[in-house]
């Protein structure tokens, strides 16, 4: 455990160091910001009361989004582990006492935890002081932002599990780029990251419902804005807890099989 | 037995596509796999405190047998234990065993100081503090990096670097060491140092160590031991001297003179002459010696120099590499 500890540490705060791409990033993440709520404002003036999510909890929805943007954006993930097993660097991470996968994934939910403090404070700062209705609100009520906070925390397992799963893939065809870009986006589709969920057609819902994508960060902002109900987050809690497990068991055992067919690339 | 290794053999799939647009798209549709070999049936065994040289031409399964052997790659065949452990199987365990350094590859932290990335190695390995300073003061003074430990790795000199990827292995105390091309790219200065170094640790804490390279001066002045891998298959295995007295049938006198009037009678190999030197093949077998071909030469001549070549190393092992089709 000292070992996982110390390298999390590590990690952390290496990433720290980099200012100038924080920076950079809080830029893109108000941009976007802003550009989604300005055109839900035009598509919200033509819905009426008829929403599924009424337009305040969906400004919150953005703003958190755009602040917490590392620990649910599947996509944003390095390609270190890639890079080691096309160079063949991965041959050291082998002659280890450690697991592997929960080494793989340390490591990369070090990296979104690091990237993730450098940035969301001034977001959620600036956003909170914002004018209305642009502004992002206060949570719905102290439970609910405790069940916020958790189930971010959460949901960022969950992310890192499916991410460490995918990186797995690597290992069976050197390359990633082609079939990730296809799961990234159907999961983007299915986690809320290109329209919230609520806005989603039915049969959408339904199918992200059943998957555990919704459950990174849809989940958790919606609990924020009181849209999911403190009931029914505590059931969805569970539900995360449920899929961190399956995950984490699946990215094990695939590890354990993709090292078995592993080929250091470049002598 | 220390290191046992009994019929091990590794294949690799490799993707062959022919050149041109129509054989790419026949490729995209049905590729083409052949099957290399790259350990071929290879067993041999090393005692501990050994220091086995393992040499080849690129490609020859050198760096494939080092990976079996540490557990980093999964043999197709064949049985390989170290230290009474299957480093595959036993992979955890046998890891605090292990030291390893690829000379291609780095095992230090790029971004962080030398320092950390010792101390988090320390943690991996959960060495205990005292063990670890001891060992680490001990390291960082005999390959003299104390200057450089708050440096970046990105920021390091090759040499330098080798030489903290060298502490960086041994720092958990292991009992066998791993050294793929530790010189590779290393200038000569730096290749003495950590030859010596090879040498003190394999002497003061009897560490095991094989070793692969090319340069053929890594094995004569470390590796008793030679082992000799082409095309997957071990080729030879034994000492050094026997390989060197094998090729080194001959040695070179050149003799440079002064008014030599006559020739006198020398039974070798004339091989060059001209009005100034003369240079003979002499065998080493043969009953004329050296210093019989010089005492004949420098009654008839005043001698201005002599110089003796032997057979370097490197073209022996050409010579071994010819005799085997490799």
């Amino acid at each position: 455990m000292r070992g996982y500890i110390s390298y999390f540490k590590t990690v952390l705060l290496t990433n720290l160091q980099y200012k100038i791409a924080a920076l950079a990033g809080l830029c893109t993440q108000f941009f976007w910001g802003f550009l989604q709520i300005f055109i839900y404002e035009a598509f919200y003036e033509g819905v009426g009361d008829n929403a599924p999510i009424v337009y305040g909890d969906l400004v919150d929805y953005v703003w958190l989004q755009q602040a917490f943007f590392a620990l649910i954006y599947i996509r944003h993930r390095d390609d270190e582990l890639a890079n080691s097993i096309k160079n063949g660097q991965i041959a050291y991470e082998l002659v280890r006492p450690y697991n592997l996968y929960f080494w793989w994934y340390i490591k990369c939910i070090a990296k979104k935890y690091a990237s993730v403090a450098l940035r969301f404070f001034p977001i959620i700062f600036t956003a909170l002081l914002l004018p209305e209705p642009y502004n992002l609100s206060s949570p719905d009520s102290l439970v609910a932002f405790l069940l916020f906070l958790l189930a971010l925390v959460l949901g960022s397992l969950v992310l890192t599990g499916i991410i460490v799963i995918l990186q797995n893939i690597m290992f069976f065809t050197l390359e990633d780029k082609g079939i990730n870009s296809v799961i990234n986006t159907i999961a983007e589709l299915l986690a809320g990251l290109i329209l919230p969920i609520p806005l989603l057609p039915d049969v959408l819902k339904a199918i992200a419902s059943a998957l555990p994508f919704r459950l990174i960060g849809d989940l958790s902002f919606r609990i924020y804005s009181g849209n999911i109900p403190i009931k029914e987050a505590t059931i969805n809690i569970l539900f995360q807890l449920l899929w961190i497990c399956i995950l984490v068991i699946v990215g094990y055992l695939l590890t354990k099989k993709s090292t078995k067919k592993l080929q250091i690339q470049g002598g | 037995m220390y290191i046992s290794v009994k019929n091990l053999n590794k294949t690799f799939k490799i993707q062959t596509k022919k050149k041109g647009l129509l054989n790419a798209i026949k490729a995209f549709i049905k590729p083409k796999y052949r099957e290399v070999k790259a350990v071929d049936d290879i067993s041999f065994s090393i005692n501990k405190g050994e220091i086995v040289g393992l040499i080849g031409p690129n490609g020859a399964g050198k760096s494939t047998t080092i990976k079996m052997l540490c557990g980093i790659l999964y043999p197709d065949s064949g049985e390989c234990m170290v230290a009474g452990l299957n480093p595959f199987e036993d992979r955890k365990k046998y890891t605090s065993k292990l030291g390893v350094v690829f000379g291609q590859k780095s095992q230090l932290w790029w971004d962080i100081p030398v320092i950390e990335s010792f101390e988090l190695l320390k943690n991996i390995y959960k060495i205990p503090e005292d063990e670890y300073k001891k060992t680490k003061n001990d390291l960082v003074e005999k390959l003299d990096i104390k200057k450089i430990l708050d440096v970046p790795v990105r920021q390091l000199s090759l040499g330098q670097r080798m030489r903290c990827e060298i502490v960086a292995s041994l720092l958990h105390n292991p009992e066998i060491l791993f050294l793929d091309e530790p010189t590779i790219g290393l200038d000569a200065i730096s290749k003495v140092q950590l030859r010596q170094f090879i040498k003190e640790i394999n002497k003061d804490r009897k560490i095991t160590i094989i070793l692969t390279t090319h340069d053929m001066t890594d094995i004569e002045q470390l590796a008793k031991r030679v082992m000799v891998i082409g095309k997957g298959k071990l080729l030879y295995d034994g000492s050094l001297k026997a390989i060197k007295t094998k090729f080194q049938s001959s040695k070179k006198l050149e003799i440079i003179y002064n008014s030599l009037k006559e020739i006198p009678n020398v039974k070798s190999k004339i091989i060059e002459q001209d009005s100034k030197r003369i240079l003979f093949e002499v065998e080493n077998n043969s009953k004329e010696t050296i210093s019989n071909i010089i005492e004949k030469f420098s009654k008839v001549c005043q001698i201005e120099d002599i110089n003796i070549y032997e057979n370097n190393i490197d073209n022996i092992i050409l010579e071994l590499y010819k005799e085997y089709e490799i």
